[in-house]
């Protein structure tokens, strides 16, 4: 199963390596990891989406917590939670396309943020099911380049994660 | 009071009452010794890297003390990757304070422009590189800190030049809070509570105590709890000197190499108190078979060992010297008669057991009883890795604290020979034998200069069988005795070894010289290399093959 | 035909042409063991696996061919660690294999489990953690590709326990695509034309030759260049054999503890041709003040080093040999009579020298020049780190490619020893010396047993100051005098030492006995040991000061 976990961390130099480091040594698979600021100065969190068992889960959540630097894990899969991830998409398109594809881009509440003669970009920010889904049905003009930001989580409610 | 980074780095090891540096050639900086010299703090220098941080960690361990190791960032800390792995996976403190330009060397330590500190990433506790004199002693602090305590272990310091050679305030700090680091010592009282109610009802309870018993220095303690309920205590490699081998309610040593009673017993417990252990695969073998009619309670320090290995009823995290306290004043089993008897009998049925022709070759096991006969088992033991050190476990009874040390985690091959000599500078007064095997003494043999050097009056006894004989044995086993690369053929004649390093050489060829050259080795005031030349293709049994369970233990090889 | 992943890694090996590798057996590798005993792989079994390792580097220096080196998992694999950072720092092909415990162990804390990928990322060209046996023939192809093409380096492959046991088809494979790795073989011809016409414009031209042109087989074309040209060449420590140290047109070893004419050269020179070398900090001092005279041509197979420690006014990326064969077609033979006679002037103002009383103690220099005397220069030279290092860049000769193994980049004490073992079982042929000090061979004597056992007659000269001498130098310019941790005192007796593991001991200590020490341990056909007992507070000259630049040198005592 995929679980999303929020790692709050010291901002340090070798932070990342370390956690990284970690999941590569114990053979935990990353499916997307998302890193920035907080408004707390020094500390930095992380977003991690983890392709794992139950078992596996406690593990990591625990070896997360014995790094030194690390000073919150939570796992926010469970938790009633917003998630959201930014992609950009570079698609091949014409004067005869155009119009089909902004379409496309209106009815998923995207935008385009550059159009050039052949192409055009394409910004979405959303769950996982729906920036699959625009994806396949952009994917029927051909797509140049497509990026993502990896996900990122936050709860509902006025419970905050410090 | 302005003083330089160096200063500073003296300053603080007096106020952690650090009384001893392992060092290896050139692996401290040449201003540091002056201060040194003002100060109580003595110097080793080995010969390796791989010696210092050995020594420093049989220090560490028969101390309590944390060992500390001073070496370059370059090759110094490549050469240490060893030592300090070794450290880590059995949980050993230890302070290594490594720096660019650290050695009077630097000149042209400064070459190595890798990023050599984070080989040390995946083998330490925790590493800080020290940017800045503003950091250095709130960092030393936490070195120290985080070494010593919650589950201990080692720590890298990376100190850069300029935090050596600047100088600024120095005010070490008392007390430390590390947001990230809050260990767990007062364990969830509803658990303990729990895993009492569990230990009242049992008619089959046993002690599985590992490591951690040392560390926390629960040895008393769990001594009280199996007395108090009559439970009998089985221990891992790292345990052994946790619980005394001579206590009738002793089972010795449990897993791949431990007696049939013990493995017996996990077996058929209904109860299993696991104290500062890990589950390791050496002592579970096939864990789907492990222990499959007890209900587990996990006493241990680490959260993360907790479900690691094998999946638990009672998990209780905190210190196990705490814990198996409040046990104490709980109930416990009433009646474990049957039970000890029942033990009993697996032990008279299938005992520990070798056969000494008196005419014969010398059985390896032999010389380790008499070792243990002759030093009254109040001798300090190091062992290198391999049979001689399971036999060692098996035929040595540790009856006295912190006097076995072994590298159980990582197995390492030429840590014990090092390791007695810090044991030797830790404890002064105590006898210190290695027990080595012909293939292990020689990986780090180079520290026989080191004693000589320093008079370390440690005892080498060679278990010399011209073989990596652990392997031939497996080998045998497992590979139709198709033997590749175990045969020692070209080993040091080691008596004459020994005196080329100006210590004292002695052989033994047949069972009536192992008392007499023992009984030498002892009165003698240096170190000494006793070369026992034994049976070469003796096994260490029991055996239970890897992931293999216990019911699938060999009791002899045909 | 489906095979075990064990008996794929030995097919492997000996598609590849490999027929010694180096190790010691463990628990995870008792697989690939078993397989080794079908095969016709010679395996050299050391003491220490840093042993192993240190040999197989030896063997790839001085034959070309890969090292490969086979150990356990846990502390078979650390233990190996300094052994892949000096194969890493001085570019050397080599491949280790180790065992690594079961992969549901993996992360487990098992027993002689640690993270060997994670530990070697910063010290290997690449490395692998094998988690299919299908994988395996592709990953091990690729590793020797890896470490034999471009800028060559150490690759490790790690193979857990049931990888080994486990059976799949075996087709290895015969070309390697690796997307992330395309090296640039021959250089850009717009760049070699440029190179060339500064060469033509030179007035006073110095070539400034590293290790690269070892490696890339370019010796024969660097001599062709220089005398067509007319231009002196400098070596680096690890560029020494590339260039016969005893031609007219050779300024010996450039740097620190170089030639005090190569330095002068250098800092004077008006074009600067680098060739498979990196302008490392022991060879340019101070780098803001290195050659600020000249316009540097620099020829480096790795594009990350152009511009990394010194700029280069003409950078030509691609394999040394391939760019010296084009650089030979467009070069003219040129009149450089002046400056050669500049840079004689240079070095009859300060040449190398020590003095040798022959009723004294024996000078640390006369033994080097000894040896090489009395081996013609046709020995194969390994030596540990220190002043014996030094002073056998200073005084040996070398003239013959791939005849020295020295820790250039890690400066690895322990090296030199087990590296000798590697050269003589590459070439078995050669006559083989370990130059060696006293506290450098203490770090790796165990490997005598190794050289007993195998009968490598290698002939140990240590150079026996009872200290350690370069360290006791530096505190003594750099550290008021303060002497620490320096003194080995007499321990071990060497020769005592030698004979406890079989081999011949030898002990000198007055200068007459130094050649008949040499011609008999010369005589002897097995391993042998000479304990030189030699002055002990010589300091290496002439000497640039840490940082500083290197035409103001320290030429010696007296300054």
């Amino acid at each position: 199963m995929r679980y999303v976990l929020a790692v709050l961390v010291e901002d340090k130099p070798g932070v990342l390596v370390r956690v990284a480091g970690l999941f590569a040594r114990r053979g935990y698979n990353i499916e997307s990891l998302a890193v920035g600021k907080t408004v707390e100065p020094m500390v930095s969190r992380m977003t991690i989406e983890v392709e794992a068992d139950e078992k596996i889960l406690e593990q990591i959540i625990k070896q997360l917590y014995k790094l030194v630097n690390v000073l919150k894990v939570s796992n926010l899969t469970e938790e009633p939670s917003v998630d959201r991830e930014l992609v950009l998409i570079k698609v091949s398109a014409d004067v005869s396309n155009r119009a089909e594809i902004q379409q496309i881009v209106e009815t998923f509440r995207a935008k385009i943020v550059d159009v050039a003669l052949n192409s055009i970009v394409v910004e979405v920010t959303g769950n996982q099911e729906k920036l699959e889904a625009i994806i396949m049905l952009l994917s029927q003009y051909t797509i140049l380049e497509v990026v993502r930001t990896g996900k990122i989580a936050i709860l509902r409610g006025s419970k905050a994660i410090k | 009071m302005k003083m330089s980074g160096i200063q500073m780095v003296v300053e603080s090891l007096r106020n952690e009452l650090v009384d001893t540096i392992f060092c290896s050639p050139g692996g401290t900086p040449g201003d540091m010794v002056s201060y040194l010299s003002e100060s109580d703090i003595r110097l080793v220098m080995y010969c390796h890297e791989q010696g210092a941080s050995h020594a420093a960690d049989g220090y560490a361990r028969s101390t309590g003390k944390p060992g500390v190791v001073f070496c370059t960032s370059g090759l110094g800390l490549t050469s240490l990757v060893t030592g300090i792995a070794t450290a880590y996976a059995d949980s050993v403190p230890m302070v290594v304070f490594a720096g660019r330009g650290m050695s009077a060397s630097s000149v042209y330590d400064a070459e190595v422009d890798m990023d050599i500190s984070s080989i040390t990433l995946p083998s330490t506790k925790h590493s800080i590189v020290v940017r800045s004199i503003l950091d250095l002693p709130r960092s030393i602090r936490e070195a120290f800190h985080l070494a010593t305590t919650g589950r201990s272990g080692p720590v890298v310091l990376d100190l850069a030049f300029n935090a050596q050679t600047d100088t600024g305030i120095y005010r070490y700090p008392k007390n430390i809070d590390i947001r990230g680091y809050n260990p767990v010592y007062n364990s969830h009282q509803g658990q303990v509570s729990k895993a009492a109610k569990v230990l009242a009802k049992a008619k089959k309870p046993l002690i599985y105590a590992g490591g951690g018993i040392i560390y926390s220095g629960a040895h008393e303690e769990l001594r009280q709890l199996a007395e108090k309920f009559n439970i009998p205590v089985t221990t891992t490699l790292m345990g052994l000197s946790g619980f005394p081998t001579e206590h009738p309610l002793a089972l010795g040593m449990l897993g791949m190499h431990g007696t049939y009673w013990a493995n017996m017993a996990v077996n058929e417990a209904d109860v299993i108190i696991a104290a500062g252990a890990r589950f390791d695969d050496r002592v579970t073998g096939r864990k789907s078979d492990f222990a499959t009619k007890a209900t587990i309670i996990h006493i241990d320090i680490d959260p993360a060992e907790i479900g690691k290995n094998i999946c638990v009823d009672i998990p209780i995290v905190g210190d196990v010297k705490q814990v198996l306290l409040q046990l104490l004043q709980k109930t416990g089993p009433q009646d474990t008669q049957s039970w000890l008897s029942q033990i009993n009998a697996w032990r008279s049925s299938a005992p520990m057991r070798y056969f000494q022709d008196p005419e014969g070759q010398i059985c390896p096991q032999f010389v380790i009883e008499q070792i243990y006969e002759q030093t009254k088992g109040t001798a300090l033991i190091t062992t290198e890795v391999g049979q001689h050190q399971m036999w060692t476990a098996q035929f040595y009874k540790f009856n006295k604290y912190r006097s076995f040390m072994s590298s159980g985690g990582l197995g390492t091959m030429g840590y014990g020979f090092p390791a007695s000599l810090g044991v030797q500078l830790g404890c002064p007064d105590d006898v210190v034998f290695c027990i080595a095997g012909d293939g292990s003494f020689q990986m780090n043999i180079r520290e026989l200069a080191t004693a000589v050097r320093y008079n370390l009056p440690v005892k080498v006894a060679v278990i010399n069988n011209q073989h990596l004989g652990l392997v031939r044995q497996w080998q045998e086993m497992f590979f139709q005795s198709r033997y590749s690369s175990v045969v020692l053929q070209s080993a040091p004649d080691f008596v004459k070894l020994a005196e080329a390093y100006g210590a004292l050489g002695l052989r033994a060829e047949t069972p009536s010289e192992v008392i007499p050259v023992l009984q030498k080795a002892l009165s003698a005031p240096g170190p000494v290399v006793i070369d026992f030349r034994v049976k070469a293709e003796e096994n260490v049994l029991p055996m239970v093959p890897p992931n293999c369970s216990i019911s699938e233990m060999v009791m002899t090889v045909e | 035909m489906k095979i075990s992943g064990a008996q794929m890694v030995m097919e492997a090996l000996k598609l590849e042409n490999v027929d010694t590798i180096f190790g010691y057996p463990g628990g995870s590798v008792l697989n690939l063991y078993d397989m080794l005993y079908d095969t016709n792989i010679r395996h050299i079994l050391s003491r220490h696996e840093q042993g192993a390792a240190h040999a197989a580097d030896g063997y790839a220096r001085a034959t070309g061919k890969p090292g490969v080196v086979l150990a356990t998992s846990g502390p078979g694999a650390t233990n190996l660690v300094t052994g892949i950072a000096a194969a890493y720092m001085d570019s050397i092909p080599m491949v280790f294999i180790t065992g690594q415990v079961p992969i549901p162990l993996i992360g487990t804390d098992a027993f002689q489990e640690v993270d060997i990928t994670g530990i070697t990322l910063p010290i290997t060209k690449h490395n692998f953690l094998v988690k299919d046996v299908r994988e395996l023939p592709t990953i091990i192809k690729q590793a020797f590709y890896l470490a034999t093409t471009g800028r060559c380096g150490p690759v490790l492959v790690d193979i857990p326990k049931d990888v080994q046991q486990a059976v799949a088809d075996f087709h290895y494979p015969e070309t390697v695509s690796i997307p992330g790795y395309n090296p640039t073989y021959k250089g850009h011809s717009g760049q070699v034309c440029k190179g060339a016409e500064a060469v033509a414009c030179a007035k006073k031209p110095v070539i400034y030759a590293g290790g690269g042109v070892i490696s890339s087989g370019a010796c024969q074309e660097l001599l062709q260049l220089a005398e067509l040209c007319g231009i002196p060449v400098a070596t680096t420590l690890m560029g020494l054999p590339a260039f016969p140290g005893n031609h007219p047109l050779s300024l010996g070893m450039l740097g620190m503890h170089g030639t005090y004419w190569a330095n002068m050269a250098v800092s004077n020179a008006d074009v600067i041709l680098a060739v498979g070398a990196r302008f490392d900090e022991r060879v340019t001092g101070d780098a803001d003040s290195f050659a600020a005279k000249a316009k540097i041509v620099h020829i480096d197979i790795d594009p990350a080093e152009i511009g990394k420690n010194v700029a280069a006014d003409i950078p030509i990326v691609g394999d040394v040999n391939l760019v010296l064969k084009e650089l030979l077609n467009k070069v003219k033979p040129c009149d450089t009579g002046a400056w050669l006679k500049k840079i004689a002037k240079w070095r009859e103002d300060a040449p190398l020298s020590y003095s040798q009383d022959l009723d004294g103690e024996i000078s640390p220099q006369f033994v080097i020049e000894k040896i090489y005397e009395v081996t013609q220069g046709k020995a194969l030279i390994a030596t540990e780190v220190g002043q014996h290092q030094m002073w056998t860049a200073q005084y040996y000769k070398f003239t013959r490619t791939r005849s020295l193994a020295s820790s250039g980049g890690l400066g690895a004490m322990g090296y030199g020893f087990p590296a000798s073992l590697g050269m003589q079982i590459g070439r078995p042929d050669e006559l083989v010396f370990c130059i060696a000090g006293d506290g450098s061979f203490q770090m790796n004597s165990q490997e005598l047993a190794t050289a007993v056992e195998y009968n490598i007659p290698v002939k140990v000269a240590i150079i026996n100051n009872q200290c350690l001498g370069m360290v006791r130098q530096l505190q003594q310019f750099f550290c008021k005098e303060r002497y620490i941790a320096v003194d080995l005192q007499q321990v071990p007796d060497f020769a005592k030492m030698a004979e406890a593991y079989g081999a011949l001991g030898l002990r000198v200590e007055k200068p007459a006995d130094v050649v008949p020490a040499i011609e008999k341990a010369m005589a002897f056909s097995g391993p042998a040991v000479i304990d030189f007992r030699v002055m002990a507070n010589t300091n290496v000259f002439p000497m640039v000061p840490p940082n500083g630049q290197i035409n103001k040198m320290i030429k010696g005592e007296q300054q």
